[in-house]
């Protein structure tokens, strides 16, 4: 199963797990599979539509998915998947 | 970088012997200490990321630094933002930011900019740096700072944190064949709506966190500006200090972006305006409350913070954080006055909206301004958070 990297401000949907497993052929699979099993998950990467959202990116190792095959991009046992979150902090 | 020959200065005796270890660097030597003097970088933000880009980017002899800040320094600020010492707590940052860097390094000409950066202002103070470095702490001033240097042609080197996680890269970068690099909308092209993401008010901060971060993006401005290295420009540094674990990927313009062609209202854009169109809740003042409970009113106190947060000040009552509240509905009182509560009374204005709207209570009060009202207020001996 593809590896997925779960970003500081999403964990809290995760139960804290920072790293899981997740089973897929492509990318649309396996984040499908992650909204199951983190239901609220799902507003903070997808719209109603189901595409991803605006301010996270979704990388395959250190590519944009969206410069690939973007949710059809094929994965394997060896892949690691990153969501990438807009975040603001900084002067605070 | 170009410089203008009007702006072209030398370096004195003082800088020679000053920069020393930079002029003996090989690849940087004095060629690129004098980019450095004739070089003007604007940092948006004297706080955690200001703090290590304004002492380094003041150390290394960067000819004119802005600094632009409306704040004023808190005594939580001395955690991480180590520009400032307990003496400054009140000042505004931008003059003891100023202060401090003029008896670190006077060969430096310091700007202060003690405003908001805003649609009205930004391509004014902007057009008169050649760099921008993005220190703030919200979505609507970065995506302002973002697109004011794309309409300027300034490179924007960018860093955000958030708890223990840091990003880093260098926006809108001029290349050798004359075009730009990626932007920040072209990694993000929208902002997350308010509330979806937490602010690091909300959230915390490690205080190292935005000292490696800003230090990574004051190298950064250094590169830029000397053309030594390859700067982070087509990709995006991610560190995360919980686990030590770093990443860079790629980054690369989105054809699909739409141009920016003038600066736009960043607070509507980031959905700041709808804010106010939340459903108002009933409040009760500090003051009255504390009235209340001197009077043994029939009444319930509900803590909808974090356990870890009851242990730095409290007041009592039952404790229900907030992500469990529609869970332990049983245990809120239908038949009394009850009282929310949380740090401020964003969250428990919150646990208020949802009760209402999904078990139709009407006897649900908010502690106007939070815990932080109460120490001001009421009792002045409970720490402020």
């Amino acid at each position: 199963m593809a590896k997925i990297i779960i970003p500081t401000p999403l964990r809290k949907f995760t139960n804290n797990e920072a790293k899981l497993e997740i089973a897929g052929s492509n990318i649309e699979e396996a984040i499908i599979n992650l909204t199951k099993q983190f239901p609220e998950l799902k507003t903070n990467i997808l719209d109603d539509s189901g595409s991803i959202r605006q301010f996270v990116k979704i990388y395959l190792g250190d590519e944009d998915i969206n410069t690939l095959d973007k949710g059809h991009t094929p994965i394997n046992d060896s892949s690691v998947i990153s969501i990438i979150p807009a975040i603001a902090g900084g002067k605070e | 970088m170009e410089t203008t020959i009007a702006r072209e200065q030398d370096l004195s005796k003082a800088e020679l012997e000053r920069y020393s270890r930079h002029l003996i660097l090989p690849e940087f030597n004095i060629a690129g200490q004098r980019k450095l003097k004739n070089a003007r970088v604007l940092v948006v933000g004297a706080g955690g990321l200001g703090s290590p880009l304004l002492l380094y980017l003041a150390a290394a002899g960067v000819g004119k630094i802005g600094i632009l800040d409306f704040d004023v320094v808190d005594e939580s600020n001395l955690q991480r933002q180590v520009l400032f010492t307990v003496a400054d707590v009140g000042k505004p940052k931008v003059e003891a930011a100023k202060a401090r860097l003029e008896a670190l390094n006077p060969h430096v000409k310091y700007v202060a900019y003690k405003t908001k950066l805003e649609s009205g202002n930004a391509l004014d103070i902007i057009k008169d740096y050649d760099i921008v470095a993005d220190g703030t702490d919200n979505f609507p001033t970065r995506y302002l700072i973002n697109d004011a240097c794309v309409l300027l042609g300034k490179p924007n080197v960018y860093a955000a944190i958030y708890r223990y996680e840091g990003q880093v890269s260098v926006f809108n970068n001029l290349r050798q064949d004359g075009t730009r690099g990626p932007n920040y909308r072209d990694l993000f092209p929208s902002p997350p709506p308010p509330g979806l993401v937490p602010s690091c008010a909300e959230g915390g901060v490690i205080g190292v966190l935005p000292g490696i971060v800003g230090s990574l993006q004051a190298n950064e401005v250094i590169k830029v500006i000397s053309g030594v290295g390859e700067p982070l420009d087509g990709r995006l540094f991610l560190i995360d200090a919980f686990s030590f674990e770093t990443r860079t990927l790629k980054l690369q313009k989105n054809p699909e972006q739409v141009v920016v062609e003038e600066l736009i209202n960043y607070e509507e854009f980031c959905g700041l305006n709808l804010i106010e169109e939340l459903e108002e809740v009933k409040e009760i003042t500090v003051k009255a409350l504390a009235e209340a409970l001197e009077n043994n009113s029939n009444i319930q106190l509900i803590d909808v913070r974090e356990s870890f947060e009851v242990e730095i000040a409290s007041i009592g009552g039952d404790h229900i954080p907030l992500a469990s509240i529609v869970e332990q509905v049983a245990k809120i009182n239908a038949d009394r006055d009850v009282i929310i509560y949380c740090r401020v009374g964003e969250r428990s204005a919150k646990a208020i909206r949802e009760l209402e709207q999904k078990f139709g209570f009407e006897n649900l009060y908010n502690l106007k301004g939070g815990l932080r009202a109460w120490s001001e207020e009421v009792d002045t001996s409970m720490a402020i958070y």
